[in-house]
């Protein structure tokens, strides 16, 4: 039974409850507004904010986590040297899981939580497919380190960028003449079965044609797959060269296994690397690999010709010369690709600089200000070699490697001009409306 | 490649497949079959199996077989105990009733999960095969360590046959399972019978994962396709059935990798999972059905 008192509550009048909602709300709108009542101080201080869509999980993981290191060392660099505009950079890093659906939910979140500039860092093909509409959508500039021909085909918005890293179409239309001269004609090709595998099917088959030789085989491997040996009987006994790249977290077990089916018999071999990131060439079982050659974006172990520019982007990042983590020699990078990581947000700088880009509001300034640029030059903000950036297709175009493995290192044979890997544009995003 | 030596690699691949099938559903078929319990997070016994196998052999530097031995023996025992606890205070809580298990083992399945993503890590993570010998056939290589695996699960599923059917430990088992209330009446505890026998169901499965790890990779996502293939394989072969457990393994292990070698994976499970349909619309017991006991 209660004990029903008659004497006024005055802890909870009414009065004190709309006084007190009533200063809420007016904090509230102070807050909100105070970049208006307040201009000049509150933007000074504000950060310019950058989302970054790794792959912490899934089966990017590998790759997520270099990403993430390689940002965080070119954010540093950019930080003590007075950010961008004067405004300090601020990285935002929100884990796809490798998947396109959630992908879609990251740049949302980019764009209407956590109120981003631009977002970037998205690599594997499938997601980026997955995210870039919504990007568009959102009319959130979207700047992607992947290597799909997805940006470059056109087919993709105005909104989205790849100018830090090469695409699968320049990288393997600059392989094939050298394929043809020195290992065979006749190829059978093994690649994942998504996005990014599909381009390697599909451009590589049309540039060894063009070179007289043929693709005898195309192996397509879910890159979820843990296992690989059912997959190689389908090699055809007169296979010149087997063309293999392959992703996800069975890698390892990939080359294992396609050593243990060859043996000392086995094909001539090309390889991209990607079959290897984040893998210690020293493993166990990985010696038949000795004498095989691969594509490098950028080569794992360094030259003798090593820049100062490779050198200094190895410190920052923390990776020794074998392209392992200073902390922990087991922990292979990602060297080939994670270079994109650094060169786009470098990149990113130097549009919002050119554009005097202040806010939201000046996001199309921004696209503008990316589409002016044309040239990268070799540097410590282009530590991979220099590019060429075609405003067209959003798409940047580089120097390629061509690597041995010999005594257990990778070492550079060819180095590709930039135009070996030129194309024609096959759209064209300045039309579109922004 | 020729027919024949196709044949041969498909039947090879099949039957490491099969063993491994085999310990990783007789794990399961013994809980059903004692406990009556269905354990969904068996998959992820068998992740952890993997996990603690890298971790184990982590320990010894030099000859990767010591390392590997040890992991064979004390990670199976780690996984016993993790899941005696989950028993002992999950289980047990709920009385084991059917579908307060399927739950409870559904949360279990990710606590164990996400745990072993927050501290191993999302990568997959090799583990060095014991030794390494490359046996060379006519038409192609094939991994030593490969046929091993094949010989060490026929070497513990005798062993497991030898303990169920000629040991007292066996005896009081196959007691509780036939039935229960007349096995409490004759001094059997089951408390300790249903603890043992969950222990014993995911070390099965901790084994299992302990000698594939080499093949593949450790992987905390690694428990999913080795939990549908069980379940699959223990309700063809009907749930409580040892014997139909092995079979179905066995049909199933080799029929996935034939047709994975010859056609495709994702034809391979299409398949199963057809099989697994067929049986339930034409012999819902199983092909071995409840009443058989071994």
């Amino acid at each position: 039974m209660s004990n029903k008192s008659q004497k006024p509550d005055t802890n909870h009048s009414r009065r004190k409850v709309i006084k007190t909602l009533g200063a809420a709300a007016g904090i509230g709108a102070v807050s909100n507004f105070s970049p208006i009542l307040f201009p000049r101080a509150y933007a000074a201080s504000e950060p310019i904010k950058i989302g970054a869509q790794f792959h912490r999980t899934g089966i990017g993981a590998s790759y997520g986590r270099w990403y993430e290191r390689t940002a965080m060392a070119a954010l540093k660099i950019i930080n003590d040297e007075g950010g961008i505009n004067g405004r300090p950079v601020e990285i935002i890093v929100e884990d796809d899981g490798t998947d396109p659906k959630r992908g879609a939910e990251v740049v949302e979140k980019f764009a209407t939580q956590h109120k981003v500039d631009v977002a970037y860092g998205t690599l594997f093909s499938h997601v980026v497919i997955g995210s870039s509409p919504r990007a568009g959508e959102l009319k959130l500039p979207y700047i992607v380190v992947s290597e799909g021909h997805h940006v470059a085909s056109g087919k993709l918005n105005r909104y989205v960028f790849q100018p830090g890293i090469t695409d699968v179409k320049s990288q393997v239309i600059s392989m094939a003449p050298w394929i043809s001269d020195n290992l065979g004609k006749k190829v059978t090709m093994i690649y994942p079965d998504f996005a990014f595998g599909h381009d390697h099917r599909d451009y590589f088959s049309a540039a060894i044609a063009a070179q007289g030789g043929e693709v005898l085989e195309k192996i397509a491997i879910p890159p979820t797959e843990t296992s690989f040996t059912k997959y190689f009987p389908r090699i055809p006994r007169d296979t010149e060269v087997l063309y293999h790249v392959m992703v996800g977290p069975g890698v390892l077990t990939f080359v294992k296994e396609m050593g243990q089916h060859f043996g000392s018999k086995r094909p001539e071999i090309f390889g991209f690397i990607d079959s290897l990131e984040a893998v210690d060439l020293s493993t166990p079982q990985l010696e038949f690999l000795e004498g095989t050659h691969f594509w490098e974006g950028n080569p794992r172990y360094a030259q003798t010709n090593q820049s100062a520019h490779d050198k200094l982007f190895r410190a920052a990042v923390g990776v020794d010369d074998n392209g392992a983590s200073l902390n922990d020699p087991k922990d292979i990078s990602t060297y080939a690709h994670m270079f994109g990581c650094w060169e786009t947000l470098f990149i990113i700088k130097q549009a919002m600089e050119a554009c005097g880009y202040s806010g939201a509001a000046d996001r199309p300034a921004f696209v503008e200000a990316m589409e002016a640029l044309r040239n990268f030059d070799e540097g410590r903000n282009h530590p991979q070699g220099s590019k060429v950036f075609n405003p067209q297709i959003h798409q940047s175009f580089g120097h390629q490697y061509i690597s041995k493995v010999e005594g257990g290192r990778l070492n550079v044979k060819h180095k590709t001009s930039i135009e070996d890997g030129m194309y024609e544009a096959e759209g064209d995003y300045t039309k579109m409306p922004l | 490649m020729d027919f024949g030596p196709y044949l041969f690699l498909a039947t090879l691949e099949g039957l490491v497949q099969a063993a491994v099938l085999c310990l990783t559903a007789l794990g399961l078929s013994l809980v059903f079959g004692v406990m009556r319990v269905v354990n969904v997070a068996h998959g992820e016994f068998y992740m952890l199996g993997a996990v603690l196998a890298w971790w184990i052999t982590g320990w010894f530097a030099g000859n990767p077989a010591i390392g590997f031995f040890a992991a064979i023996i004390i990670g199976p025992l780690l996984v016993g105990l993790i899941a005696y606890l989950c028993e002992r205070f999950i289980l047990r809580r709920v009385e084991y009733d059917p579908e307060a298990t399927i739950v409870a083992t559904i949360g279990i399945l990710y606590i164990l999960q996400q745990t072993t993503l927050l501290t191993f890590g999302p990568d997959a993570r090799p583990v060095d095969t014991p030794f390494y010998f490359r046996v060379e056939f006519p038409w192609f290589g094939y991994s030593g360590y490969k046929l091993l695996v094949i010989g060490a699960a026929v070497l513990l599923l005798l062993l497991a046959w030898f303990v169920i059917t000629r040991t007292r430990l066996g005896l009081i088992m196959r007691a509780t399972q036939f039935d229960r209330e007349t096995a409490q009446n004759f001094g059997i505890s089951v408390d300790k019978v249903y603890a043992t026998v969950f222990a014993v169901g995911a070390g099965f499965a901790a084994v299992a994962a302990v000698l594939i790890v080499p093949i593949q990779q450790a992987h905390y996502l690694m428990g999913g396709d080795p939990l549908l293939l069980s379940f699959i394989v223990v309700i063809i072969g009907g749930l409580g059935s040892i014997r139909g457990t092995l079979v179905a393994a066995l049909l199933i292990g080799l029929s996935d990798g034939i047709i994975s070698v010859f056609f495709s994976p994702t034809l391979a499970k299409m398949v199963s999972t057809m099989l697994v349909a067929l049986v339930l619309v034409f012999r819902p017991q199983g092909l071995f059905g409840v009443r058989s006991r071994i």
